[in-house]
């Protein structure tokens, strides 16, 4: 199946395979997590039976995206050292910490919370079970800012040094986590995380709707949705803009592989619109250019000079095409996730909100287009880093494991084949549950769980949660 | 230099507490998953199922631990020992893959439902194979050359190795039947016992096998165990073996539902310092010690500032989790 491919490049594939798979998840999970906190939140505060109707409703889908992420997480955990032992040995000593207290201050807030916040609504009552679901929510964003910090720091490093073994050592912890891109990227990477939910909730919602218009969980989500993607889609392109910027300072050559600028331009770069990069010949083909455009976005001035690619020398090129595409199907989502804002707006502000067919179909189709630009931005900075691990520092061909090739590739088949099989039936259940609309008296996940601790009967631990809407 | 070799062996103790509580922890809920054949009967499975359903989680996650504190703290052998078990560990990680799903997949489907309990099967009993040969991968010795795995990608494949997968299946197994004792009523603990009974046998036959096969691996070993004055330190161990095998097997004859996962767990322990005291102070035995894969000193300071807060913090919400939802798990009491 790889035949020809040496060991970098079955462990950089095995690499973007999982963490691909992975990502989708926590995206997903961070969001959902801040989205049943506001639910149940809202039940307490309203005493609404709907919004406790919605929270078991997506309690339920959160728990199987939960275990999911968890699983590909723990994969994550050790790939560094199985397939990229080179890597975590010069990186260890900073890249560790950072992960260490990523597990020490989210991993185990989740885990230890999410039992409860599964199961033990019955057990502990409503206003302690919502501790536990604010602790679950509080964790997967904790989780963001180590692991951002932890990337960003292998886009940007900043407060190192290197020791005689030739590992890279912390100089200046604060410096070193809160490294020049971490802020940019944990603030564009939540939102994205925010908007994704909120599509996936969205398009359930607007799904129901168009069968129902007067469902009244439906409503509720799909307005709840529909908010967070007018206020949040223009904030997410100002931070995203914000975000090229740092990176056109700290990592330029990525910034020429993303707008495809083989040429430095000394009075005014275009933006090229669409095209096809070519590496070998150093230019884009088939080009649809806005003359001076470009400039203008990453100067703020339309004669600004603009430095390309060949500037770089070519060994430290990253691969432009895929990062030039990816980076084009981000931007393109981010602004068709703002139209759908806008157009909910107008709906809402029209009053036809439950009732327009059109705007509810556009909300199903951008359904999964959180998803989508959360990897085709993910693609667009890793591979933009490309040839190197630690930006400048330490190249990608020197981090790898001394395993021989027939090693990683079975294993990479073998993390195809399962991951195909296992989160294929995963997306069935998640899909499953949502096409049944929320009911009235929604079950929690995994209704034959006893709800009985001892000493409480199941018929108080009910009254409770009756007594307590 | 004395203040970095004294950070050195308390981060060496850091991460053999983490990787304890993970082995104990996810132990018994891997047992669970290779006895689960032996229970055929939905009703048993749900039961099974529910006993850990709430705290699996949170169990796996001291592997994590383990992985990503030992690249922190040691992360010289973190990079030499992850490649010379590359094998066991990709398989020890698809493994998970499979068991943790199957927890919540199995609820959702009626008609594959059985498919996910193969899953929760055959991903347990791999990963828990996978953990034991690597366990004895490491004790047999790794082949390094400066700073990498200079082996192959079959070395951890030996008869020891082997010896070592199949007894932590037995020992987690032992730990899985325990735990249903303590957790479960009527027909399903009975067999719980039964099966206690005979994998507790197996399990002394398992510790015995490797505790004889160990010294033969490297001389260091028999030294470590065997010469004067070590002995009077080491002689202990196998002593206090003996003495919880006695109470447990009291435990069992008198039927105390509490006292048998307790003391499997002190039988873990105790099989556990045995393999400290073989290794210390090699981290990958016979080429690498603590202090040369340790990371530098204000990485181990600045870690250690976090841990001592937050590991007490951890143990103590997780009891608490755990306290939720003690006592017997019963067949059929949801709130539906």
């Amino acid at each position: 199946m790889f035949e020809g491919w040496d060991a970098v490049a079955l462990a950089r594939a095995q690499f973007a395979f999982t963490m691909s798979f992975h990502i989708v998840f926590p995206a997903f999970s961070i969001g959902l997590a801040s989205y049943l906190a506001v639910l149940e939140a809202l039940w307490l505060i309203t005493r609404r039976e709907v919004y406790i109707n919605l929270f078991k409703y997506w309690l339920k889908i959160f728990a199987v995206a939960f275990g999911m992420g968890v699983v590909s997480g723990i994969v994550m955990s050790y790939q560094f050292g199985t397939n990229w032992s080179a890597f975590a040995d010069k990186t260890g000593p900073v890249i560790g910490p950072l992960m260490a207290y990523e597990v020490l201050t989210a991993f185990f807030l989740e885990a230890g919370f999410l039992g409860v916040m599964l199961f033990g609504l019955e057990r502990v009552g409503p206003r302690l079970h919502f501790v536990a679901t604010l602790m679950v929510a509080i964790g997967t964003l904790i989780s963001a800012f180590w692991i951002l910090s932890a990337n960003s720091w292998m886009q940007t490093p900043a407060g190192h040094a290197i020791n005689a073994d030739g590992q890279f050592v912390a100089a200046d912890w604060l410096k070193l986590i809160f490294n020049p891109s971490f802020p940019y990227r944990l603030v564009h990477m939540v939102l994205a995380a925010y908007l994704t939910t909120s599509l996936v909730v969205g398009a359930v919602g607007a799904w129901h709707l168009l069968r129902d218009q007067h469902l009244a969980g439906p409503r509720v989500m799909f307005s709840m949705a529909m908010w967070m993607a007018t206020l949040v889609a223009p904030l997410q392109i100002l931070a995203g803009d914000q975000h090229g910027l740092n990176t056109l300072e700290h990592q330029p050559a990525k910034v020429m592989a993303m707008e495809g600028h083989f040429q430095s331009h000394p009075n005014g770069a275009p933006l090229v619109l669409f095209g096809w990069p070519d590496e070998r010949d150093a230019k884009v083909k088939y080009a649809i250019e806005v003359p001076k455009l470009s400039s203008l976005i990453l100067k703020h001035s339309l004669d600004a000079p603009l430095a390309g690619l060949d500037t770089v020398p070519r060994e430290n090129w990253p691969p432009v095409p895929i990062t030039f595409w990816a980076f084009r199907v981000m931007v393109g989502l981010g602004f068709l996730i703002m139209g759908l804002g806008l157009l909910s707006l107008l709906m809402r502000v029209r009053g036809m909100m439950y009732q327009s067919a059109l705007l509810h179909r556009f909300a199903v189709a951008m359904g999964p287009a959180g998803f989508i630009a959360v990897l085709a931005g993910w693609i667009t900075t890793e591979t933009g880093r490309q040839p190197f691990t630690v930006y400048g520092l330490l190249r990608t061909a020197d981090s790898v494991s001394p395993l021989a090739a027939p090693a990683v590739g079975s294993s990479l088949i073998a993390f195809i084949i399962v991951y195909f099989a296992v989160f294929t039936a995963g997306v069935i259940y998640i899909l499953r549950l949502m096409a049944q609309p929320p009911q009235p008296g929604e079950r929690g996940p995994a209704t034959d769980l006893p709800a009985r601790a001892a000493g409480i009967t199941p018929a108080a631990g009910a009254a409770a949660v009756e007594g307590a809407r | 230099m004395s203040i970095a070799i004294d950070l050195t062996t308390i981060w060496a103790f850091i991460i053999a507490f983490a990787v304890f509580v993970y082995v104990v922890m996810d132990g018994f809920d891997l047992g669970l998953g290779i006895l689960f054949p032996l229970f055929p009967q939905k009703t048993d499975r749900d039961v099974i199922m529910n006993t850990v359903a709430p705290v699996w989680d949170g169990n796996e996650t001291w592997l994590v631990l383990g992985g990503g504190g030992m690249m922190a703290a040691f992360p010289l052998a973190y990079a030499v020992l992850m490649p010379a078990l590359y094998t066991p560990m990709i398989a020890m990680l698809l493994g998970l893959v499979f068991r943790g799903v199957a927890f919540e997949f199995r609820w959702r489907t009626q008609k594959a439902r059985n498919k996910w309990d193969i899953a929760f099967t055959g991903g347990s009993l791999l990963a828990t194979v996978a953990q034991g040969i690597a366990l004895g991968a490491i004790l047999q010795g790794i082949h390094v050359e400066g700073r990498h795995y200079a082996g192959g990608w079959w070395d951890w494949l030996t008869p020891f190795s082997i010896l070592t997968g199949v007894s932590l299946v037995i020992g987690y197994a032992l730990l899985g039947a325990t735990w249903l004792v303590l957790k479960t009523e009527g027909g399903l603990r009975e067999r719980a016992y039964v099966l206690s009974w005979v994998l507790l046998i197996a399990m002394l036959g398992a510790i015995g096998a490797v505790s004889i096969a160990t010294p033969f691996l490297a001389v260091q070993y028999t030294q470590r165990w065997f010469a004067w004055p070590n002995i009077i330190l080491t002689a202990p161990v196998p002593i206090a073996v003996a003495a919880v095998t006695a109470l447990l097997l009291r435990a069992l004859s008198n039927r105390n539902d509490v006292q048998p996962f307790f003391l499997s767990l002190a039988l873990f322990a105790l099989s556990y310092a045995g393999l400290g005291i073989s290794m210390y102070p090699y981290i990958v035995p016979q080429s690498i010690t603590i202090w040369q894969a340790a990371a530098p000193e204000n990485s181990q300071i600045f870690m250690l500032f976090g841990v001592s807060i937050l590991i007490p913090l951890i143990l103590g919400y997780t009891a608490w989790a755990y306290w939720v939802f003690r006592g017997k798990v019963r067949p059929g009491h949801g709130y539906h």
